[in-house]
C-alpha cells in the first residue's frame, strides 16, 4: 500500500488541454472524514480498474450547500451553489459522479435552476453502467453467499427513486441479499440528514441510528451495506453501540466490490 | 300534505347547498391567504397522478387492512350517492322511485347499493374498533386528544347511521310495495332489489301500513337530511379530504422528492452580491413602489406559506401514516408531521375567524411558529421524506418544516448552536467541519 493513488485534478487536465470522461465529486465527507476517505479510495481504485478517465476538483471543490439548505440557510446554500457552478462551468463539466447521495441530489436537482446543468449520477449507478458496458468485472469474490442487507440512503432512494442500482451490484457479488422490514421507499432514515449530522438530537427516547441499526440486526446480516458516507457513520456507530462491531461490518457498496476483487 | 313535504324538502336542500357554498367560499378565501405558487405545469402528468393516487387510491393499499377497508367505504360512498340523485328528484316532485323505469338495471343498482351499504357499515365498525379499542400507534398520539379524536368518531357514527337509515328505508319501502300500498306499489310489481334489507323485514312483521309509512318516511327524511348535514360538517372536519384529496394530489410536487425549491428572493440577492458591476449604493428602482419592503425569508405564520401548503393542511385527514413513519417521532422526539399539518390548519382557521368577524385580518399577537409549532419540533426533522412518501394523498409536511427553518435561520439566526458552527465552517472553509479547503485532496496521498 506504499504507492499513493493517482488522482488527477481538473486543473491538471486543463493544463494538458484534456477533458475527462467524468468528474468525480468527492464531497466533504469523502475528503475529510477518516471513514469516508476509505470509500473514496475504494471508488477511485474501481475507476482505475475500469479504465475510467476521471478527474477531481481537489482544492477547488467546496461544500454543495446541502446541509445549509436543509437547515434553512438558503442564503449560504445559494452562495455555495453559485461558487461551485462557476468552477464547474469554467471547466465545462458535462458529467459528474459522486459517492455522496446528498451531493448527488443537490447538484442534480437544485443546481440546474441556478445555472448548473450536468448529468449527475450516484456512484452505484455509475458502477452499474460500467458493469453493463463490460468495463468493470464483478463476480462472486469473498462476499459470495454472505448475508448482506442494504440500507437505503434517503436522498438516493426516496429522494430520487434509485433503489435498484446498489442492489444490482450486490447481486453481482452473489451475496445473499436480505431486506430489512423497512426498505426501499419505506426505508428508515439513519438520522443524519437535514443537518442532524452536525448537531445533537432533540430530546427523545432513542437515537434514530440505534432504531435503524436494530432493524438491520433483526435480519442478522454479516455486512450492512451503505451507499452514503453519513449513513455509513451512523450505522457504524449503531453497530458499535450494540457491541457487534466484531461480527457485523458496515461497508459502502464500492468498498464491497473493491474488496471482493482484492483491489 | 304532499305539497308541504315537497316545499320543506326544497327549503332543506336550498339551505344545505347555500351553507355549503358559503363554507367553500371561506375555504377558498383562507387558502388564498397563502402565497401564489405555480403548479399548473405538466398538466398531463398531474391528471395521471390524480387518477392513480386520489381516484385509484393506489397509496391507500400500501397498508392492506386500512387500505382495503378504506377502498370499500370510498367506493360505497361514491356509488351509493348515485341514489341521492333519485332521492332529491323524489323529494322535489313527490314521486316514488322515479328512476325505476330503468327496470332490471334499476334493480341491479339498488341491489348493489344495498350490498355496498352493508360493506360500508361493517368497514366503518372495524374502523371504529381500530381507533378506539386496538392499540394502533398512530391513533394514540397526543395531537389526537380531544376534538380530533371526537371528530374521527363523529364521522364514523354519521356513516353508520346513514347506512342504517338507507337500509331501513329500503326495507319498509319493500314491505309497503309488497303490501300494495298506494304511492309505493307500481303496476310493474316490486321495483328495486333488496338483497340486504329483505332480512330486516321480520322486524316490521305485522305492522300496520300507516306505521310502516311513518318509519319509511322518517328513515327517508333522516337519511337525506343527514347527508345534507354531513356535507356541511365537512368544512369543520378532517373529513374535508373526500373533496380536497383530488385537487391536493393534482397540485402536489412532481419533481424528485429530494429536490427542494430555491428561494428566488435569495437568488436575486446572491446574484447582486456576485455581480462585480453591481452598485451597492444604487437607489432602489422607481417602479418597485410599495413592494420596496424586502421580502421575508421563510415562514413564521401561515401567510408566509404558499397556497398548496395551505391546501395540504385542509386536506389532511389526520390518518397519521406520516407520523408513524417519521424517524424523529419513532424515537420519541416531539416532531409529528401530522401535527405540523393540523397546526397549520388550526392557525389558518383562527385567522379566517378573525376575518369573518372584522372583515379583514388584524394582528392577534399570535403566529404559527411558537404558538402552534415548536422550534424543537422543527429541528428534529431529518428531511428524509418518509412523511411525504407515506401520505396517501400527496401532502408535503416537509416543505412547511423547511420554510419555517428558513425563517429561524435567515430572519432570526436561531439555528441550534452546533448547526450554526457547521454553517460558519461551510462559509469559511467550504466544509461543515473546520478543515482547510487546501487540504481537500490530502486523502489521495494518505495510506
Amino acid at each position: 500500500m506504499a504507492e499513493a493513488l493517482k488522482v488527477p485534478t481538473m486543473a491538471e487536465y486543463m493544463a494538458e488541454g484534456k477533458k475527462p470522461e467524468v468528474l468525480f465529486w468527492v464531497g466533504c465527507a469523502g475528503s475529510f472524514d477518516d471513514r469516508a476517505k476509505k470509500i473514496t479510495k475504494a471508488f477511485v481504485k474501481l475507476l482505475h480498474n475500469a479504465g475510467v478517465d476521471f478527474a477531481v476538483l481537489g482544492t477547488e471543490e467546496s461544500c454543495t450547500g446541502d446541509p445549509a439548505k436543509r437547515a434553512g440557510n438558503e442564503f449560504l446554500f445559494q452562495m455555495q451553489a453559485a461558487t461551485n457552478i462557476e468552477v464547474l462551468n469554467g471547466y465545462e463539466i458535462k458529467k459528474i459522479v459522486t459517492a455522496c447521495p446528498h451531493c448527488f441530489n443537490t447538484i442534480k436537482n437544485e443546481y440546474p435552476a441556478l445555472g448548473g446543468n450536468y448529468e449527475v449520477v450516484h456512484h452505484t449507478q455509475f458502477l452499474k453502467s460500467l458493469l453493463e458496458e463490460g468495463r468493470l468485472k464483478v463476480e462472486g469474490g469473498k462476499f459470495k453467499g454472505k448475508r448482506i442487507t442494504f440500507h437505503d440512503p434517503c436522498y438516493l432512494g426516496r429522494g430520487n427513486g434509485e433503489y435498484e442500482a446498489p442492489r444490482d451490484l450486490l447481486r453481482k457479488l452473489e451475496v445473499e441479499l436480505i431486506e430489512m422490514k423497512k426498505c426501499k421507499s419505506e426505508g428508515l432514515c439513519c438520522g443524519a440528514g437535514g443537518g442532524q449530522m452536525f448537531k445533537e438530537p432533540e430530546p427523545g427516547n432513542k437515537d434514530v441510528n440505534i432504531e435503524r441499526t436494530e432493524q438491520a440486526l433483526e435480519v442478522k446480516p454479516e455486512v450492512i451495506a451503505a451507499g452514503c458516507p453519513f449513513c455509513n457513520t451512523m450505522m457504524t456507530d449503531g453497530v458499535k453501540s450494540k457491541n457487534q462491531e466484531d461480527d457485523i461490518a458496515v461497508m459502502d457498496v464500492a468498498e464491497l466490490i473493491a474488496s471482493a476483487e482484492d483491489l | 300534505m304532499q305539497i308541504i313535504s315537497q316545499i320543506l324538502f326544497l327549503l332543506a336542500l336550498v339551505a344545505g347547498i347555500w351553507f355549503f357554498t358559503r363554507n367553500v367560499k371561506r375555504l377558498i378565501r383562507n387558502i388564498k391567504l397563502g402565497k401564489e405558487i405555480d403548479r399548473t405545469d405538466r398538466s398531463g402528468e398531474r391528471w395521471v397522478k390524480m387518477s392513480r393516487i386520489a381516484l385509484g387510491q393506489s397509496k391507500m393499499v400500501k397498508r392492506p387492512i386500512a387500505g382495503i377497508l378504506h377502498v370499500i367505504v370510498y367506493v360505497g360512498f361514491i356509488i351509493i350517492n348515485i341514489e341521492v340523485l333519485e332521492i332529491i328528484i323524489d323529494g322535489l316532485f313527490g314521486t316514488h322511485r322515479i328512476l325505476s323505469f330503468m327496470g332490471g338495471f334499476y334493480n341491479f343498482l339498488i341491489g348493489s347499493f344495498e350490498i355496498l351499504a352493508l360493506l360500508v357499515f361493517i368497514g366503518v365498525i372495524i374502523f371504529w374498533t381500530r381507533r378506539n379499542i386496538s392499540n394502533i400507534y398512530r391513533f394514540l398520539s397526543r395531537e389526537l386528544k380531544g376534538w380530533p379524536k371526537n371528530d374521527a368518531n363523529y364521522i364514523l357514527y354519521f356513516e353508520m347511521v346513514l347506512m342504517l337509515l338507507f337500509l331501513v328505508m329500503n326495507a319498509t319501502d319493500y314491505q309497503l310495495q309488497l303490501n300494495g300500498v298506494a304511492h309505493y306499489s307500481q303496476e310493474a310489481g316490486v321495483v328495486g332489489a333488496f338483497p340486504v334489507s329483505q332480512f330486516l323485514l321480520p322486524i316490521f312483521d305485522g305492522m300496520a301500513n300507516a306505521t310502516l309509512i311513518i318509519i319509511e318516511r322518517a328513515a327517508w327524511w333522516l337519511h337525506i337530511l343527514g347527508i345534507l348535514i354531513f356535507l356541511n360538517y365537512l368544512y369543520y372536519s378532517k373529513h374535508l379530504h373526500i373533496l380536497l384529496a383530488f385537487p391536493n394530489v393534482y397540485y402536489s410536487k412532481l419533481q424528485p422528492k429530494g429536490e427542494m425549491d430555491n428561494l428566488e428572493a435569495v437568488t436575486n440577492e446572491v446574484k447582486l452580491m456576485m455581480d462585480p458591476d453591481a452598485d451597492p449604493f444604487a437607489a432602489p428602482a422607481e417602479d418597485e413602489g410599495d413592494a420596496a419592503e424586502p421580502e421575508k425569508f421563510g415562514a413564521s405564520d401561515v401567510m408566509d406559506l404558499n397556497r398548496v401548503q395551505l391546501l395540504n393542511a385542509y386536506t389532511c385527514t389526520e390518518c397519521g401514516r406520516c407520523t408513524s413513519e417519521c424517524p424523529a417521532n419513532l424515537t420519541g422526539k416531539k416532531l409529528s408531521p401530522r401535527k405540523i399539518m393540523m397546526d397549520t390548519r388550526d392557525r389558518v382557521e383562527e385567522i379566517g375567524e378573525i376575518i369573518n368577524k372584522n372583515g379583514k385580518f388584524e394582528d392577534d399577537g399570535k403566529q404559527l411558529l411558537d404558538d402552534y409549532i415548536l422550534r424543537e419540533e422543527l429541528w428534529a426533522c431529518t428531511t428524509c421524506n418518509a412523511c411525504v412518501e407515506a401520505c396517501p394523498i400527496g401532502i408535503d409536511p416537509l416543505s412547511i418544516i423547511l420554510d419555517m427553518r428558513r425563517y429561524l435561520v435567515m430572519e432570526e439566526s436561531a439555528a441550534p448552536n452546533e448547526l450554526g458552527i457547521s454553517m460558519t465552517n461551510i462559509e469559511n472553509n467550504g466544509a461543515p467541519w473546520p478543515y482547510n479547503q487546501q487540504d481537500r485532496l490530502n486523502w489521495a496521498n494518505e495510506n
